[in-house]
């Protein structure tokens, strides 16, 4: 643990900042790295430990590289735990380090108190390392390459779990005796010798046959759509006890980053409004006040083609502040239609703070757009929607209608930007084929990585997969049988 | 903190280099890599190491964005079609992933498929690259040196056979004897006085296609060479009516247009070396491509007679080349086979396509001369 005692003080000032303005934070441990650890540390998704796979070392080419051209930096990484571990980059300059330090309490405080966090494993470094020690336990029994070709399997469908359910509903367990019933058949009792005869060994098969069907057939009847197909494909493939194991970790990893997939927006949002705040108002000293603007305006900068999340976040933080204290919100304001009355509101109902602490609390990307994004927001800060032109082969400008950008908006937040996949049925066509749903939200699926995910899936239902879903508007059904592709209108 | 990630990249390129290989063709008739040298880095598209997943198609989604600009401003190009123009569909499993490495590495690729000709030490001066190698392990040593699991090894060895291991404290504690460590051999790397000709026909009857073919298969032919001998030489001879030697860079770009006289460039060949490349003291490798349609019979007579008595004697060597397409009905190859009494040091290789460079430069090196 590098922690060099000149950021101790720095620390421990920014953390009394910070509890002062009301910040709620775990303890953070800090320490300090060269710029290789974090990008390793980065490309592991911000832990030190995780299991092997050629993926992260990708990952860490791709920042070692774009590094070194000069493309990126990281400074800072925090890992939602308790206590929270935050990783600074040496040889910053100290006002970057400041900057950085308040930056983090700020995430501190929004995991710790963030509505969609609260389910989320607060021990994950030690659950990371025990992944890794459970994953490196199967490389030794069945081999590097059978184990990391199955990870391949699952990361493909990795995104494909329901991020609502662990608010909404118990998380089910596979149960043992379900797969028990299955092929348990009564026999009757018999010596050794006669049990070929009291017992025949077709009759039994036969039997359990038929029990099979009887069990595919209920569970048929009683089945309701579901999102979290990695819990579907764990209690109900056909999987040995090591690959279901291993599609479970790929799942509670996954669940553990839902979360800050979900509230991207808010979270850096959060963070920049608060090192800002606490920059300006109390850290900062007057050499320091050009280092300081030089580094918040480039975490602020924005390209044309995106969005910058650090930026929309803090300035829909910001109006909501002063929307807040300035009682621009309610019936009242909503319907004046004096555009000038309006602009010049103030009733002086100072409840800002109070209240984007409370949003803070209790929003997701998805509702923070939805309830907060105006359309003065949106012509302020000079949104619009792009799409792309075939003719030209270029993404232009299409449209800077608030109502368009608010849905575009919020389309692309909808499940992380992918599309809403649902298992539909595990016994498609009445032979155990998996029938998997697109819900259609106007975008289609991208045709050949549609595949290759069928593909996937087979290996892990061993039975033929499809998928519905639409192509140039017409529905279809795509389905791989284990050969090949085929793809077949629907009416 | 260990970076355990140099245990994943290493894993991620070795994959990488697998797939390189199984699809090494594609990248060897690859024209625009040349002019490129060795350290320079190369984007390649890789297939399938992308992780595919249900995704949507970007070319059809729209976006937010923020900043200035008109309705129909353009803020950036499109995806290329995944897969190929219009295909998108009839090749599944496809997803290209472009990764970078240096032209170096895809020679050592390369290495894998070719033998490297065995250059022979000739002359005193500037024979050898020296470099050790941890290999051994010894039982003296500096402490720098020392090899821990080795040594704590042979300590367990000695506590259990001592009857001293107590498995319930198990305390090893090594003594003098146990100490192990590191030896390291030194390694020749192969550096030797070798010099390769490169001649390249530039005369009007070839093709742009057919001199593309050419600058590939030489461009390879040095590469490889290049990455894997320190210190070898490259001479660059175009020839058509008339022969030059040339730089490299000229060697990789010009064009120009005339009759054809092979004779004149091994004559050029041979007369270099006689200055400058003695051949007690040099490996001599000799390449010449052309499309096989020579002035006369009677400058290939003389060609026949240049590599019988004078090149043929004195080079490790000569390979030709000749790039055939459909229009040329080149004969230098055929003659050079019905004349030249079967010499193991003179191979012949048509090459039709740039697709046939790999397998050409098969030809030349699968014996490792």
């Amino acid at each position: 643990m590098r922690f060099p005692t000149e950021l101790k003080k720095i620390k421990y000032e920014l953390e009394k900042h910070a509890e002062k303005m009301g910040l709620d934070f775990f303890p953070v441990v800090f320490e300090v790295v060269e710029f290789d650890e974090m990008n390793a540390i980065a490309s592991r998704g911000g832990f030190p430990t995780r299991y092997p796979h050629w993926r992260f070392g990708m990952e860490y080419e791709r920042l070692s590289k774009s590094y070194a051209y000069g493309l990126h930096k990281i400074y800072e990484m925090v890992i939602n735990n308790d206590p929270c571990y935050a990783y600074l980059l040496e040889g910053n300059n100290i006002v970057d380090q400041k900057i950085v330090i308040a930056h983090v309490y700020a995430h501190c405080d929004f995991f710790k108190n963030n509505f969609w966090f609260q389910k989320t494993n607060r021990k994950m470094m030690d659950e990371m390392a025990n992944h890794a020690s459970r994953i490196w336990k199967f490389i030794e029994k069945y081999g590097y390459e059978k184990v990391e070709k199955f990870i391949d399997i699952c990361l493909s469908i990795e995104n494909l779990i329901d991020v609502h359910s662990v608010h909404f509903s118990g998380r089910t367990q596979v149960s043992e005796s379900d797969a028990d019933a299955r092929i348990k058949v009564d026999r009757l009792r018999s010596k050794d010798y006669m049990e070929s005869f009291i017992n025949p060994p077709e009759f039994i098969a036969g039997m359990r046959k038929k029990k099979e069907d009887e069990l595919a057939k209920k569970k048929e009847m009683r089945f309701t759509p579901q999102k979290d197909i990695l819990q579907f494909l764990i209690e109900n493939a056909r999987l040995q006890k090591w690959e279901q194991d291993i599609l479970s970790v790929i799942r509670e990893e996954s669940y553990y980053f839902a979360p800050q997939g979900q509230t991207k927006i808010m979270n850096e949002g959060w963070a920049s409004y608060w090192h800002s705040k606490i920059m300006t108002s109390k850290a900062l000293n007057d050499a320091e006040i050009i280092d300081y603007a030089d580094h918040h305006s480039g975490t602020l900068g924005v390209r044309p083609g995106s969005i910058n999340p650090y930026k929309l976040g803090l300035e829909l933080f910001r109006a909501i502040e002063e929307r807040w204290n300035k009682g621009k919100f309610g019936t009242e304001y909503m319907e004046c239609e004096d555009y000038e009355e309006k602009r010049k509101w103030d009733k002086k109902t100072g409840l800002g703070m109070e209240k984007i602490f409370e949003v803070r609390k209790t929003h997701n990307d998805i509702t923070f757009i939805d309830d907060f994004l105006t359309p003065e927001f949106c012509l302020e800060h000079k949104l619009f929607v792009y799409s792309y032109n075939n003719e030209k082969n270029v993404y232009e400008i299409s449209d800077r209608e608030f109502r368009n950008i608010k849905s575009q908006l919020l389309l692309s937040l909808t499940n992380f930007g992918k599309p809403v996949i649902l298992v539909d049925s595990s016994n498609y066509k009445n032979r155990g084929e998996l029938l998997l749903t697109h819900n259609f939200s106007g975008a289609e699926l991208n045709a050949l990585y549609a595949k290759s995910t069928l593909e996937n899936i087979y290996k892990i239902w061993q039975k033929p997969v499809n998928i519905h879903t639409r192509i140039n508007d017409i529905k279809v059904i795509m389905t791989f049988d284990g050969e090949k592709h085929e793809t077949s209108t629907v009416q | 903190m260990v970076l355990s990630i140099e245990q994943d990249l290493s894993r991620f390129k070795k994959i990488v280099k697998n797939k390189i290989r199984k699809d090494l063709n594609r990248y060897i008739s690859h024209s625009e890599l040349i002019g490129k040298k060795g350290k320079q880095l190369v984007r390649i598209p890789v297939n399938e190491i992308d992780i595919p997943d249900f995704r949507y198609d970007r070319n059809k989604q729209k976006g937010v964005g923020q900043g200035e600009g008109d309705i129909g401003e353009p803020i950036g190009v499109g995806e290329p079609e995944e897969g190929g123009n219009g295909k998108a569909g009839d090749r599944p499993g496809e997803h290209i992933l472009e990764v970078e490495i240096t032209l170096e590495e895809l020679a050592s690729i390369l290495s894998e498929e070719l033998e490297l000709p065995r250059i022979v030490p000739k002359s005193e001066k500037g024979l050898t690259a020296e470099r050790a190698k941890y290999t051994g392990i010894n039982k003296t040593g500096p402490e720098s040196l020392k090899h821990f699991k080795r040594t704590y090894k042979q300590a367990l060895r000695r506590h259990i056979l001592t009857g001293s291991y107590d498995p319930d404290n198990p305390l090893i504690v090594p003594i003098p004897e146990d100490k192990r460590y590191r030896t390291f051999k030194l390694k020749l790397n192969p550096f030797s006085q070798a010099v390769i000709f490169l001649m390249m026909d530039i005369s009007g009857s070839i093709g742009e296609n057919e001199k593309e073919i050419v600058r590939l298969e030489t461009f390879w032919i040095d590469t490889w060479l290049r990455a894997n001998y320190k210190g070898i030489k490259t001479r660059y001879i175009v020839h058509e009516a008339i022969a030059k030697e040339v730089s490299r860079e000229t060697f990789f770009s010009l064009s120009t247009s005339g009759g054809t006289l092979i004779s004149t460039a091994y004559e050029l060949c041979y007369d270099i070396i006689m200055r400058e490349h003695y051949p007690a003291d040099w490996n001599i490798y000799v390449f010449h491509f052309s499309d096989g349609d020579n002035w006369s019979r009677e400058d290939t007579s003389k060609c026949i007679r240049i590599l019988s008595d004078n090149l043929l004697p004195i080079s490790n060597l000569v390979g030709y080349g000749q790039v055939e397409s459909s229009q040329s009905g080149g004969r230098f190859i055929d003659e050079l086979k019905e004349e030249i009494i079967s010499r193991d040091n003179l191979l012949l290789s048509r090459i039709n396509s740039k697709e046939a460079v790999l397998d050409s430069l098969k030809e030349f090196f699968g014996k490792g001369k």
